[in-house]
């Protein structure tokens, strides 16, 4: 049973479109959205309501700061844009796609997997995953074999050995990673709605329990049409150049 | 933590069905791993299969867990001949192995025992492992243990590499990369860049090649069997004694080839495995340097001094990886018909091997002819003014490419055979040019077309059959 591991959607609407079809020509069969559903993309309400479907269908789905901060309303300390984004988020979104992101769990466990959004010493307090420490502290504090997070846009590999040795490794798409069981790993697919390592195209991978092979995979969407509806709605520029140039 | 620490395994007994495989007999027990040969329990299939099980040494032996990691991690993404087939493994949840098909040669192990052997042998064993080290490196893989014992050979004479436990994948995560303090390898075969921890440079395999190549030639190896870091270091600053002082009939080429092989800068070292293997199978266009003659002398403490000076705290240069370097050095073929075809059209040929050249810095160039022979009856070798055929298309050959040297000499990349010359004598060219890019590794092949429809008709079309039939890029150049 393959799973398609896609986070960071962030109201995507195209980008999530690609990714959809791109796994299920490749044989997903089981998803796990990651978070950040909303927040920078125009299609907020599509996106979640494209995520509560799977859910419905047993896909697995975990909360997301950007989807946290949509349902709490804009907190004192956002910087303004921030502000401006989760407020025109919240007034897109009926009561029903509220209440689906106010009952995301923080953290999904199945088997020896971890599906989480930010990281698995404190999912609640969303910090970032920038390096070796902080995957060795995340990889430390659960017991899951398979950590899968999000939060950190661009896509991501690390490992630990049962001796305290740990390795990073920026991955190539379509290559298929075999995730040896002596060791355990963080794998971070990358956003698929707002990608930042330089290549626009979105980002999610693939995994398949029975042979243990992880495989980053790399979608090209329809990136104009997404930018165009960020300036149609009047959201800020910014974040509808930056589709275009993947950073 | 949920990573169990690999258990101790009963040791296997003959008879014994492991997964879908049932123990025959053990074949090797070596020090890392013991060697059965096995065969399928359902009796389908009847290949003959080996299975590598790692010795775990009291559960808790980072060494030859990680190197069985990094084996089962690269072997399932291996194909062609010069490796073994992967059929199946098996992990550290159960009882870890992998299954592979068994090469029925023996390794080149016990041939080093007999060193020196003949020269022409040390030459055909370069150039086999040389064009099994360039397949390996086309697949992202650089060997980084490169040894006899690790050299086997199929019944029908290709080199096939075994061993993956130290190398590394471009395109998969370095697992080795934290693991051990001190130089992973073997220490007689190490690349001085290997000593500085540098596991990315295709060229890294071809020093060890050379380590070989020496031991074979002369029966001695060129830095000892060290087994200390100090030891190891040696070989940042020190020059082996060259072969032919050893044995004085080793040609002024291949002392030349080996100690390029055994540049401690791997930028000195041959471009890629592909154009080693390529120089060793034509010695006539090696181009010698001063390494061709040097004799063995006592190098001065002097410059010894500035040597060592020059390597104290040397950082190696970071190569791209084998994808990189070896797509950085290809060799480019272009074939000509250089007594029948028009001007303009070799001309042609001529500006689109020029362009090819400007983008590829490390690039080579092979230019060949084919003086076609009938394939029975004798063949005029002389023309009718006495001269001969071969030397006259060798002259054309050179009188085409003269352009071509030119540029790159003003480029100052007019150096070791960069450019060389080939008159093939065959009955049929397109065959013959197939042939010839398949056992040199060609990457790129330019060639024009026949531009009157008539004779195409009539005599075929070679560029065609090239483009269909050779396993590499063809480029056709039309007017």
């Amino acid at each position: 049973m393959k799973y398609a591991l896609i986070t960071d959607l962030h109201a995507n609407r195209e980008a999530v479109e690609a990714v959809l079809e791109h796994a299920k020509s490749r044989g997903a069969e089981r998803y796990a959205f990651l978070g950040d559903f909303v927040g920078y993309g125009a299609d907020p309400g599509w996106v979640i309501d494209c995520v509560r479907d799977h859910v419905s269908r047993g896909a697995v789905a975990v909360l997301g700061n950007h989807d946290a901060a949509v349902v709490q309303g804009p907190l004192p300390t956002m910087i303004p844009e921030a502000r401006q984004v989760v407020e025109w988020t919240r007034a897109q979104l009926d009561a029903a796609q509220l209440d689906f992101l106010a009952t995301l769990p923080l953290a999904v466990s199945d088997a020896d997997r971890l599906f989480v959004h930010a990281n698995a010493w404190a999912p609640a307090d969303w910090g970032y995953i920038t390096g070796r420490m902080e995957a060795v502290r995340s990889l430390q504090a659960t017991n899951a074999r398979y950590t899968f997070c999000g939060h950190m846009h661009e896509p991501k590999l690390y490992h630990l050995t049962a001796t305290g040795k740990t390795g990073d490794f920026t991955p190539m798409a379509g290559t298929p990673i075999p995730l040896s069981a002596v060791r355990r790993w963080l794998v971070i697919p990358g956003s698929t709605g707002q990608p930042r390592d330089g290549n626009p195209a979105a980002c999610y991978a693939l995994f398949e329990p029975e042979t243990a092979t992880l495989t980053f995979q790399r979608v090209p969407y329809d990136v104009t049409g997404a930018s165009a509806k960020i300036r149609a709605a009047g959201l800020p520029p910014r974040l509808a150049d930056r589709l275009h140039h993947g950073e | 933590m949920a990573s169990e620490a690999p258990a101790r395994f009963a040791p296997l007994q003959v008879g014994q069905v492991v997964d879908a495989y049932r123990i025959e007999e053990r074949l090797h027990q070596g020090g890392m791993a013991n060697l059965w040969r096995v065969t399928r329990a359902d009796g389908t299939a009847t290949e003959p299969l080996i299975m590598k099980v790692p010795r775990i040494k009291g559960g808790e032996d980072p060494a030859s867990i990680v190197g069985f990691e990094v084996e089962q991690m690269i072997m399932p993404a291996l194909g062609g001949l010069h490796v073994p087939k992967f059929i199946a493994k098996g992990d550290f949840t159960g009882q870890p192995y992998i299954v592979m098909e068994h090469i029925a040669g023996g390794s080149l192990r016990p041939r080093l025992d007999d060193a020196p052997i003949p020269l022409d042998e040390v030459v055909q064993i370069g150039a086999k492992v040389a064009t099994a080290l360039h397949d390996l490196h086309r697949q992202h893989v650089i060997h980084l243990d490169v040894k006899p014992s690790n050299v086997l050979f199929r019944p029908t004479g290709e080199a096939v590499l075994i061993d993956f436990g130290l190398s590394r994948h471009d395109r998969l995560p370095d697992l080795l990369e934290e693991e051990f303090e001190l130089p992973m390898g073997t220490g007689p075969y190490m690349s001085p860049e290997q000593v500085q921890f540098v596991r990315n440079d295709p060229r890294s395999d071809l020093f060890a090649l050379g380590v070989m190549l020496y031991h074979f030639s002369t029966g001695v190896r060129p830095f000892g069997a060290p087994t200390t870091v100090r030891g190891l270091r040696k070989r940042l600053y020190e020059q082996p004694v060259p072969p032919r002082t050893l044995r004085p009939e080793t040609p002024p080429w291949l002392q030349e080839l080996i100690l390029r092989c055994l540049e401690v800068q791997p930028a000195k070292r041959p471009a890629s495995a592909a154009q080693l293997a390529f120089e060793l199978q034509h010695p006539e266009q090696v181009v010698l340097t001063e390494r061709a003659e040097r004799q063995a002398r006592k190098t001065g403490r002097f410059e010894l001094f500035k040597r060592w000076f020059g390597a104290v705290g040397a950082e190696p240069v970071v190569a791209g990886g084998a994808t990189t370097q070896t797509a950085r050095a290809p060799i480019l073929l272009a074939a000509l018909d250089v007594a029948g075809a028009e001007p303009g059209l070799l001309e042609a040929v001529r500006e689109t091997v020029e362009r090819l050249l400007r983008t590829e810095p490390s690039a080579r160039l092979a230019c060949l002819t084919v003086m076609k022979t009938h394939l029975i009856g004798t063949d005029e070798l002389v023309e009718p003014d006495g001269s001969s055929k071969h030397l006259n298309l060798l002259v054309q050959l050179k009188h085409w490419a003269h352009p071509i040297v030119k540029a790159l000499e003003a480029q100052g990349r007019g150096d070791a055979g960069r450019v060389t010359f080939h008159v093939l004598e065959a009955p049929d060219p397109a065959n013959a040019i197939v042939e010839y890019a398949a056992k040199n590794q060609v990457d790129h092949v330019v060639m024009g077309a026949r531009s009157s429809g008539g004779l195409r008709r009539y005599l075929g079309s070679v560029s065609a059959q090239v483009a269909a039939e050779a396993d590499c890029t063809v480029t056709v150049v039309r007017t």
